[in-house]
């Protein structure tokens, strides 16, 4: 039986063109200082991709496909744990769509094809608001935020 | 109009029915105007009142599937008025507290 699948739409307004905006996600040396990650592939239809976290030991996280891009406008790809690579229930899928809005963009990430409750499913749903407000903040200001940041320990 | 404006966030979370909204939302992402009505009783063109308010506060995103609008929670504005409004204020509280903590300690040896 197929596990239930479920999915979540994030919205967020930036101050910044669409061409910014698509760059921070494709471009590595961007989304490292408000991923802490690094989205890596050459960006062709059907070309790999890997989210390689952006230090030292440059571990490949997640893995997917370039399922449709269309810069600066739309970048579709499968999403799946480095671990799980190869299975189908595991494989859920991310879509980027940028519109310029009112002097802003709007950014919608749709993050679909996911097993309701799901690790996946868990670590998302805390993780898409924390790297989107990075990436308003890094692209309107400068400043990210520290998304790998835990409540300071007294 | 300004979306993710701080002061529209707070107005549409200062109302005991688009809380609710919101819960059953973070229950079942992506419900139906139809769906949301049957969980509150109230009429239904009260619902797209407060379900306007929302959007507008940029706190629920609505996508056309064929026939049916269906309406999705967006975090992303919370997590921003926590950034602004939470997240300093708990730093300070956690030093203040970590600092008391160490004078304590400090006393008793």
């Amino acid at each position: 039986m197929t596990a239930a699948q479920t999915e979540f739409v994030y919205v967020t307004y930036i101050r910044a063109t669409p061409e910014k905006v698509f760059d921070a996600i494709v471009n590595p040396a961007v989304a490292r200082l408000y991923w802490g990650h690094e989205n890596v592939s050459d960006w062709t239809p059907g070309a790999r991709w890997e989210h390689v976290r952006a230090n030292d030991a440059r571990a490949v996280e997640l893995v997917g496909e370039v399922l449709e891009i269309d810069a600066p406008k739309r970048l579709v790809m499968s999403w799946a744990n480095a671990s799980q690579e190869g299975d189908a229930e595991k494989t859920s899928r991310v879509a980027f769509d940028i519109e310029p809005y009112d002097g802003m963009v709007r950014l919608t990430v749709t993050h679909d094809r996911l097993e309701a409750g799901g690790g996946m499913f868990n670590g998302i749903s805390k993780g898409w608001p924390i790297v989107l407000s990075s990436m308003k903040s890094y692209l309107e200001s400068g400043e990210a935020i520290d998304i790998f940041a835990k409540p300071t320990a007294a | 109009m300004e979306p993710m404006d701080d002061d529209k966030v707070f107005k549409a979370l200062g109302d005991p029915t688009r809380r609710k909204l919101l819960d059953l939302l973070c229950e079942t992402n992506g419900q139906t105007l139809g769906e949301l009505c049957g969980h509150l009783d109230m009429a239904r063109q009260s619902v797209t009142q407060h379900l306007g308010l929302l959007e507008e506060a940029s706190l629920v995103t609505t996508v056309r599937r064929g026939r049916e609008k269906l309406h999705f929670i967006n975090p992303v504005p919370l997590h921003e008025v926590y950034e602004r409004w939470v997240r300093k204020f708990e730093v300070q509280r956690l030093s203040l507290l970590h600092a008391l903590k160490q004078h304590l300690e400090e006393d008793g040896t």
